[in-house]
C-alpha cells in the first residue's frame, strides 16, 4: 500500500470543533424573521375513506394556516421511484399517521392543540399488517396483487440438486421492523418568495431527492427550488427518503402563509410516522453433501414495504442479492418480493436489505452445520468464494480474497476456541451459559448494477479567492465522515495540506448533484469524483502558467489566488463513467452487481443468564477486509456504531405494532443499547485495495450492520443448544423456548 | 412537547409551613412536584392533568439525611445521588443504594427523590421494593401535625396511598437493626441502565441455627423479608413465601415450593415492556435465587 | 377549502400570561433574567428565550441525556425541570464550558479520539464527561460506562467516547 501524507492518516474531523463547542447549528437551532411553526394531522386508522373533515368550532381557525390536499400546486405525490405515494391523504388513507392536513401557526403549543382539534369521519376499510396477510391477496391494498416489486435470480440448474443432495435443509427466518432513532429528530424549515421560489433548509441526507421532489409537488422549475442541508444529527438511511415528505409539507405551508414555515418532529411523532426497516421472512431450502458443500438451493426472500412503494424495490435489490452471503453457489434460484400492509411505509436503514437476508443465510449455515455434523467454522470454509468463483448473479470474484484466512483470523482475535471448548465445559453448571457465534459476510458497495451510471454524479471544486480549495458535492456529512473522507481525498490528491481544502455546505444552489448520500458509496464513487475534480484544478492551473511542477502548498496557494484574481473564477467538475468491462444485466438480475465487495468476520460472544433469559453480548470482534482504510478513527467509529445497531436489532430493538401503529414511540419503551449495554467491540481490518475506488477504498458505512445479529443469535444457540430464527430476540422469547425445555414452572 | 406552559401554574413558596397550608386551604388543587423526573415526563407527552403545581424542590425540611443509633431519617426531598452518596446507606441498607444506582442515569438520579418515587407510586418503582424489605416507616406531614406510618400498606392499590391531601412525605425512617443480614436484590428491565423494571427483588434474611426434623439443630431461615416491584399494581411482600420458608432449612424442595408460592402470590401483567408468563417465572427464580445465596451465606459466616 | 374562520372565538390566554414570571440565574458566568412562564421547560429557556441552542431535544423525556447541563455543578436533563426551578440557580451550558480551560483537554480528546460523529449527543455527554471527571479524575472504563449510561449515542457506540473521557483524563493529570 502506497504511503500517503493525508489518506490513512486520522486528521482531526473537517467539523469536529463545531461540535464539541456546540456551535454547528442543526436545523432546529434556526429561525427566520417572521417564522410560523407547521404540524401534521395524521390519521388515526389504518385504511378507509375519508367522509369529512371537521374544525372543532371553539378554536379561532382564522388564526390557523390551513394546507389540504387542494393546496397542492402540482402533483399530489412524493416523487421518489413511483409516483404512489401522496403528500398529502386525498379522500383516502393507507396506514395510521398518513398525513392528511397541514397547519401553521406562531404558538407552536396553539398549533398542538389545534392538531387535536381537526377530526376526521372515515368510512374503515379492512386492513392487512403483515406479509402473510398480505399474501393471500384476501384484501388488495396496492395494485393488483399487493406485489411493489420481484425479482428472479437464476443460476446453474437448481431442480436437479434435490435427488443428489445427501442432506437437504430447509427453514425459515424473520426479522422485524427497526427504527433508525437518530438522535436527532426530523426537521424542516422552508420559505416561499414569488421571485425566489422555495427554499429548505433541514435535516437530510439527500438534497436532490428534496429537490426533485419539490419541483413535482409545486409545480416548480429547477432553477425555482432550492434545498439546504443543515447538520445533521444523524441519519442511517431515516433520512434517506423522508425529508422529501417533510419538506413538502413546510413547502405547502410557507406558499401558503408566505411566510417561512418550520417543522419538527417530536420523538413519538418521528418515531411512529416515519420510515423503519423492512420486516422480513427469508424462507431457505438448500441441497448439502455429506462434506457439507452446497449443492444448490432455494431462497424467497420477502420483505414488508408498508402502504406505499418508497424505496422497497431497491430495498429488495439489495436483499436479494446478498441473500446468498459469501458462499459459492453453484445452483440457486432466489425469488424476492416487496409487499403491501397497511403500515407507514417502510424505509432504508443501514444496510437496506442486507441485514436481513445475510441474518437469514448466517443463522442457516449453522443450521446445515448442526445437520451435516460439520462445525459453524468448517461449514463456512468448505463454501466460501474464492478468487474466479461467481456469485449468486454471477459476478467473478477478481479479488485475491482468501475468506478462509480471514476467517482464521477473526477466530484467533476472538480466542473461538479456546472459548468453545471452555464453555462447553462450564455450562454444564451454574445459571450463566455462554457461547460464542461467527457470521461471515458481505457487503457490496455503491449503487447495485447500472445505478451509479444512472446516477451520473457529478462533484465540483472551486478554488477561493484565499488560495484554498472547496469542494462542492451534494453528498452530505451525518457523522460518518463525509466532510472529513473527501477533504482528505483532495487534499491528498493535490499535495496540500488538509487545512487547505474546505467542503461547501450541501445547497442545491452551489452545488452539482454528486448522487444521494446512501449505499455506502460517499467516499468510494464520489472520493474518486472529487480526485479527477482537483486534478482538474491542478491541470487548469498548470496550464495558464501560473504552477510550477513541482510545486509547494505555498506555491499552490499563491497560483490558485492569481488565477482567480485574474480570471475570476477556478473551477473544475468531474462526472461519473462506468468503469469499461463491467456489465450488469438487469432484466436477468445477472453479471457485475456492485462494483466492489467489502468481506466480513464477526465473532460475538455471549452470556445467557437462565435466571432472566437476559443475553449480555460480552465480546466482540469485527474483522473487515475494507479496500483501504482512508481515516483510521473515523472507520474503526464506522465499524461500532454499526456493531452497536446490529447487536440492538438482535436483542433490543423492538417495535411494537398494533393495526399498523408503532405502540412503543418514545425512547422509554424502544430500547437501543447505552453504554452500559455493549461490550467491547474490538475493530480490525485488513487491505485489499480497491481499483474502483478512491485510494483502494471500498464503501463501509454500511457493512458492520450485516454481521452483529446473526452473530449473538447463532452464538445464544452455542450457548442454550436452542435455534432461534427470528430477531428481535428477547428474553421473553428466550423463556419461552428454554421452558418448553425444562420444567413448565420455571425453576432449574 | 405536547403541553402548553401558559396553561400550568407553579409556585414555589420555599418553606414548608406555607406549603402545608396551602394544601390544606386548597386540598387536592396543587399537585406537589420535587425534582420533576416524573412529573415534567407526563408534562411533556401532554399528559399531565394538574394545571396547579407547588414546587417542594430543595425544602431544607425535606432534605437531609439523620442519623441516630437506632435508625437513619431521610428526608424525602433527598435524590437518588443523595442515597448512592451516603455512607451509612450504603453500607447497611445496600438495596437501597443500589436502587439508586439503578434508577435512571446521573442526571436523573440528581433529581429524582426518594419521596418522589413513593408517591409517584408506579409499581415498576426502582426503590420501593427495598423499603419493604427494610420495612421503613413514613413520617407524614401536614397542617395538623405529623403521623408516622409503616410503608408495607401505604400502597393500597394501583396509585392509591394511605396518604391524605393535605399531606407530604417528610421523612423514611430505617431500623438500623440489620445486622447479620443479608440483603438482596436485582432489577429485570431492558437494557443495563435506564430501563423501567420488567420486574425487581429485594429482600433480606438471616440464617439462623434452628431445630429440624429429628430434633438435630441446623441452618434455618431466620427472619426474611421478600419484596417486589412490577408484579402487581403495587410493590409486594411475600407474605406467603416468607411464611413458609421461615424455620426451615434450605433445600432443593423447599426452592422450588418457594418458587411456585412466589408465582402464586404475584398478578403480573402483559404490557408493552413484557408478558405475564415471563414476570412470572422469573419472579420465581429470583425468589430461588436469593434464598440460594441467602444459604450461601449462611454457611460463609461459620 | 374555507381555510379562515371569521367571528370564531379567540383562545383565552389572559391567564397564562398573568403567570409569567421573571426569573433571574447565571448562566455560563452571566446573571441573565428572563420572563417566562414557570412551567417552561428549562430546555426551551436556554434554546429560545437565551439563544443557546448548544443544549440539544433529543426526545424530551430524560431518556437521551442530549439536553443535560450543569446545574450548581450538578449534572441534570434540562428538558425535565420547570423554569421555576432553576432560579437563582448556577446553569453551565456547553457554550459555556467551552470557553472554560477544562474543556481543552475533553476537546482535544473528543476530535482525537472520535468521541464525536453526527454531533448531536456531544454537548451533552461532554457535559456528563466534565461532571464524572470532576468528581472522578482517574475513572476506571466501567467508570466512565456508568457515568455515561444516561447519554445516548446512536452514531459511535460508545467505543470512541470512553476512549476521549480516558484520553482527557490523561491529559489533565499530565497538567
Amino acid at each position: 500500500m502506497t504511503e500517503n501524507n493525508i489518506i490513512g492518516k486520522s486528521v482531526p474531523r473537517k467539523e469536529g470543533r463545531d461540535k464539541v463547542t456546540g456551535a454547528a447549528r442543526y436545523i432546529d437551532d434556526m429561525t427566520l424573521p417572521g417564522m410560523l411553526y407547521g404540524a401534521t394531522v395524521r390519521s388515526q386508522i389504518p385504511r378507509g375513506k375519508i367522509k369529512k373533515i371537521s374544525f372543532d368550532p371553539e378554536f379561532a381557525w382564522s388564526e390557523f394556516v390551513i394546507v389540504t390536499a387542494e393546496d397542492i400546486p402540482g402533483k399530489n405525490c412524493i416523487a421518489l421511484i413511483g409516483d404512489d405515494q401522496p403528500c398529502l391523504a386525498n379522500g383516502e388513507v393507507n396506514h395510521p399517521e398518513e398525513p392528511t392536513l397541514l397547519l401553521a401557526h406562531e404558538n407552536p403549543h396553539l398549533l398542538r392543540k389545534a392538531v387535536n382539534a381537526v377530526s376526521i369521519e372515515y368510512e374503515p376499510m379492512p386492513a392487512i399488517f403483515s406479509i402473510e396477510e398480505s399474501e393471500t391477496q384476501s384484501q388488495i391494498i396496492w395494485g393488483r396483487d399487493n406485489t411493489f416489486k420481484t425479482f428472479l435470480i437464476s443460476k446453474g440448474e437448481v431442480d436437479t440438486v434435490w435427488s443428489k443432495a445427501d442432506y437437504i435443509v430447509e427453514a425459515e427466518y424473520t426479522t422485524g421492523a427497526q427504527e433508525q432513532l437518530y438522535i436527532e429528530t426530523n426537521g424542516m424549515i422552508a420559505a416561499f418568495d414569488a421571485d425566489q421560489g422555495v427554499t429548505v433548509w433541514g435535516s437530510l441526507q439527500c438534497p436532490y431527492y428534496v429537490h426533485k421532489a419539490l419541483m413535482a409537488l409545486c409545480d416548480l422549475t429547477e432553477d425555482k427550488v432550492r434545498v439546504v442541508q443543515m447538520e445533521t444529527g444523524g441519519a442511517f438511511g431515516g433520512k434517506e427518503d423522508y425529508p422529501s415528505m417533510i419538506a413538502a409539507h413546510a413547502a405547502l405551508l410557507a406558499m401558503k402563509a408566505r411566510r417561512p414555515v418550520k417543522i419538527i418532529y417530536d420523538r413519538m411523532e418521528d418515531m411512529t410516522a416515519t420510515t423503519k426497516r423492512h420486516p422480513s421472512r427469508t424462507r431457505h431450502r438448500t441441497a448439502v453433501s455429506k462434506t457439507g458443500k452446497i449443492l444448490g438451493g432455494e431462497i424467497e426472500f420477502t420483505i414488508d414495504g408498508g402502504a406505499y412503494a418508497t424505496l422497497s424495490s431497491v430495498v429488495l435489490s439489495r436483499g436479494t442479492i446478498h441473500a446468498g452471503g459469501p458462499y459459492y453457489w453453484p445452483n440457486i434460484r432466489i425469488r424476492a418480493k416487496a409487499v403491501a400492509t397497511n403500515a407507514p411505509p417502510h424505509g432504508a436503514f443501514r444496510g437496506f436489505g442486507a441485514p436481513q437476508s445475510l441474518f437469514a443465510m448466517e443463522r442457516h449455515m449453522d443450521r446445515i452445520a448442526g445437520v451435516v455434523g460439520l462445525s459453524p467454522v468448517e461449514i463456512r470454509r468448505v463454501n466460501f468464494l474464492k478468487p474466479g468463483d461467481t456469485t449468486t448473479t454471477q459476478q467473478i470474484v477478481r479479488e485475491e480474497i482468501d475468506l478462509a484466512k480471514l476467517l482464521d483470523r477473526a477466530l484467533e482475535l476472538s480466542e473461538y476456541t479456546a472459548k468453545k471448548n471452555r464453555f462447553a465445559k462450564e455450562n454444564a453448571t451454574g445459571a450463566i451459559r455462554r457461547g460464542v457465534g461467527i457470521a461471515a459476510f458481505l457487503h457490496g458497495a455503491g449503487f447495485t448494477g447500472s445505478g451509479e451510471r444512472y446516477l451520473s454524479s457529478t462533484v465540483g471544486v472551486e478554488g477561493c479567492a484565499d488560495g484554498t480549495v472547496r469542494l462542492l458535492v451534494s453528498s452530505t456529512e451525518f457523522g460518518q465522515g463525509t466532510s472529513t473522507v473527501l477533504c482528505q481525498v483532495a487534499a491528498e490528491a493535490l499535495g496540500l495540506p488538509y487545512e487547505d481544502v474546505q467542503i461547501a455546505q450541501p445547497d442545491t444552489a452551489q452545488v452539482p448533484n454528486s448522487g444521494p448520500t446512501v449505499a455506502s458509496r460517499t467516499a468510494m464513487v464520489v472520493g474518486n469524483l472529487v480526485r479527477s475534480a482537483v486534478l482538474g484544478i491542478k491541470q487548469t492551473l498548470t496550464a495558464s502558467g501560473a504552477l510550477p511542477a513541482p510545486y509547494t502548498p505555498a506555491q499552490f496557494r499563491e497560483a490558485c489566488r492569481k488565477y482567480i484574481s485574474e480570471r475570476g473564477e477556478l473551477r473544475s467538475f468531474a462526472r461519473y463513467e462506468a468503469p469499461p468491462g463491467v456489465f450488469w444485466d438487469d432484466d436477468n438480475y445477472r453479471g457485475e452487481a456492485y462494483a466492489a465487495y467489502a468481506w466480513a468476520v464477526y465473532v460475538a460472544e455471549v452470556a445467557v443468564d437462565l435466571v432472566t433469559c437476559g443475553v449480555d453480548v460480552k465480546d466482540f470482534v469485527a474483522l473487515q477486509e475494507v479496500g483501504r482504510v482512508l481515516h483510521p478513527v473515523l472507520a474503526k467509529g464506522q465499524i461500532a456504531g454499526g456493531v452497536a445497531q446490529g447487536i440492538g436489532f438482535a436483542l433490543y430493538e423492538k417495535v411494537v405494532w398494533q393495526n399498523g401503529r408503532m405502540q412503543n414511540g418514545q425512547m422509554t419503551n424502544y430500547i437501543m443499547p447505552t453504554s452500559a449495554d455493549l461490550p467491547p467491540i474490538r475493530v480490525f481490518f485488513e487491505e485489499l485495495g480497491n481499483v474502483h475506488g478512491a485510494y483502494g477504498a471500498k464503501g463501509i458505512g454500511e457493512l458492520p450492520m450485516d454481521g452483529p445479529a446473526p452473530a449473538v443469535v447463532n452464538a445464544i444457540e452455542d450457548a442454550l443448544g436452542i435455534r432461534f430464527d427470528s430477531i428481535p430476540l428477547m428474553p421473553e422469547d428466550i423463556f419461552a423456548a428454554v421452558s418448553e425445555e425444562t420444567c413448565a414452572d420455571g425453576v432449574r | 412537547m405536547r403541553s402548553d406552559p401558559a396553561e400550568y401554574e407553579l409556585i414555589a413558596p420555599g418553606k414548608l409551613p406555607s406549603i402545608l397550608s396551602l394544601l390544606a386551604q386548597q386540598p387536592g388543587q396543587w399537585l406537589p412536584i420535587a425534582g420533576g423526573t416524573d412529573v415534567m415526563v407526563q408534562f411533556a407527552a401532554g399528559k399531565l392533568a394538574a394545571r396547579r403545581l407547588v414546587s417542594i424542590w430543595n425544602l431544607p425540611e425535606l432534605r437531609g439525611i439523620e442519623i441516630a443509633s437506632d435508625e437513619i431519617r431521610i428526608g424525602a426531598g433527598c435524590t437518588y445521588t443523595n442515597l448512592r452518596e451516603h455512607e451509612i446507606i450504603a453500607r447497611e441498607f445496600q438495596l437501597l443504594a443500589r436502587a439508586a444506582r439503578w434508577t435512571g442515569g446521573i442526571a436523573n438520579q440528581n433529581r429524582g427523590t426518594l419521596g418522589g418515587n413513593i408517591v409517584n407510586a408506579s409499581p415498576a418503582a426502582d426503590s420501593l421494593p427495598a423499603l419493604l424489605a427494610y420495612e421503613a416507616e413514613l413520617i407524614l406531614v401536614s397542617v395538623r401535625g405529623e403521623r408516622r406510618v409503616p410503608y408495607v400498606g401505604f400502597h393500597t392499590d394501583y396509585k392509591r396511598m394511605n396518604l391524605q391531601p393535605d399531606e407530604l412525605i417528610r421523612t423514611i425512617c430505617l431500623r438500623r437493626n440489620l445486622s447479620g443480614y443479608f440483603h438482596f436484590a436485582r432489577k429485570v428491565g431492558a437494557r443495563n441502565a435506564q430501563a423501567i423494571s420488567k420486574l425487581c427483588v429485594a429482600a433480606v434474611g438471616r440464617i439462623e441455627i434452628g431445630r429440624v426434623a429429628g430434633g438435630r439443630t441446623a441452618n434455618v431461615v431466620g427472619d426474611v423479608r421478600i419484596a417486589l416491584g412490577s408484579v402487581a399494581p403495587t410493590p409486594l411482600r411475600l407474605t406467603e413465601v416468607e411464611r413458609m420458608v421461615q424455620g426451615q432449612s434450605i433445600t432443593p424442595e423447599l426452592l422450588q415450593s418457594a418458587s411456585r408460592a412466589a408465582m402464586a402470590s404475584i398478578q403480573p401483567i402483559d404490557d408493552i415492556r413484557s408478558t405475564a408468563k415471563y414476570r412470572s417465572a422469573v419472579a420465581g427464580n429470583l425468589v430461588v435465587e436469593f434464598l440460594d445465596q441467602l444459604c450461601t451465606s449462611g454457611t460463609q459466616r461459620e | 377549502m374555507r381555510d379562515t374562520f371569521e367571528n370564531g372565538p379567540k383562545i383565552d390566554r389572559s391567564l397564562g400570561e398573568l403567570s409569567l414570571c421573571d426569573l433571574s440565574l447565571t448562566v455560563n458566568g452571566t446573571a441573565r433574567t428572563v420572563r417566562v412562564y414557570p412551567m417552561q421547560r428549562l430546555l426551551d429557556v436556554l434554546r429560545n428565550e437565551l439563544g443557546l441552542t448548544g443544549t440539544k431535544e433529543g426526545c424530551g423525556e430524560g431518556e437521551c441525556g442530549s439536553c443535560a447541563v450543569l446545574m450548581n455543578g450538578e449534572l441534570v436533563n434540562s428538558c425535565l425541570i420547570p423554569a421555576l426551578q432553576a432560579a437563582n440557580s448556577d446553569l453551565v451550558t456547553i457554550e459555556g464550558f467551552a470557553g472554560n480551560p477544562q474543556f481543552t483537554a475533553l476537546q482535544s480528546a473528543f476530535l482525537e479520539c472520535g468521541g464525536a460523529q453526527c454531533g448531536i449527543c456531544t454537548p451533552g455527554m461532554i457535559l456528563a464527561s466534565q461532571h464524572l471527571l470532576t468528581k472522578n479524575p482517574e475513572p476506571t472504563l466501567d467508570d466512565i460506562r456508568e457515568a455515561l449510561s444516561g447519554n445516548l449515542c446512536r452514531c459511535t457506540g460508545y467505543m470512541q467516547i470512553f476512549e476521549a473521557v480516558a484520553r482527557a483524563a490523561q491529559l489533565r493529570s499530565i497538567v
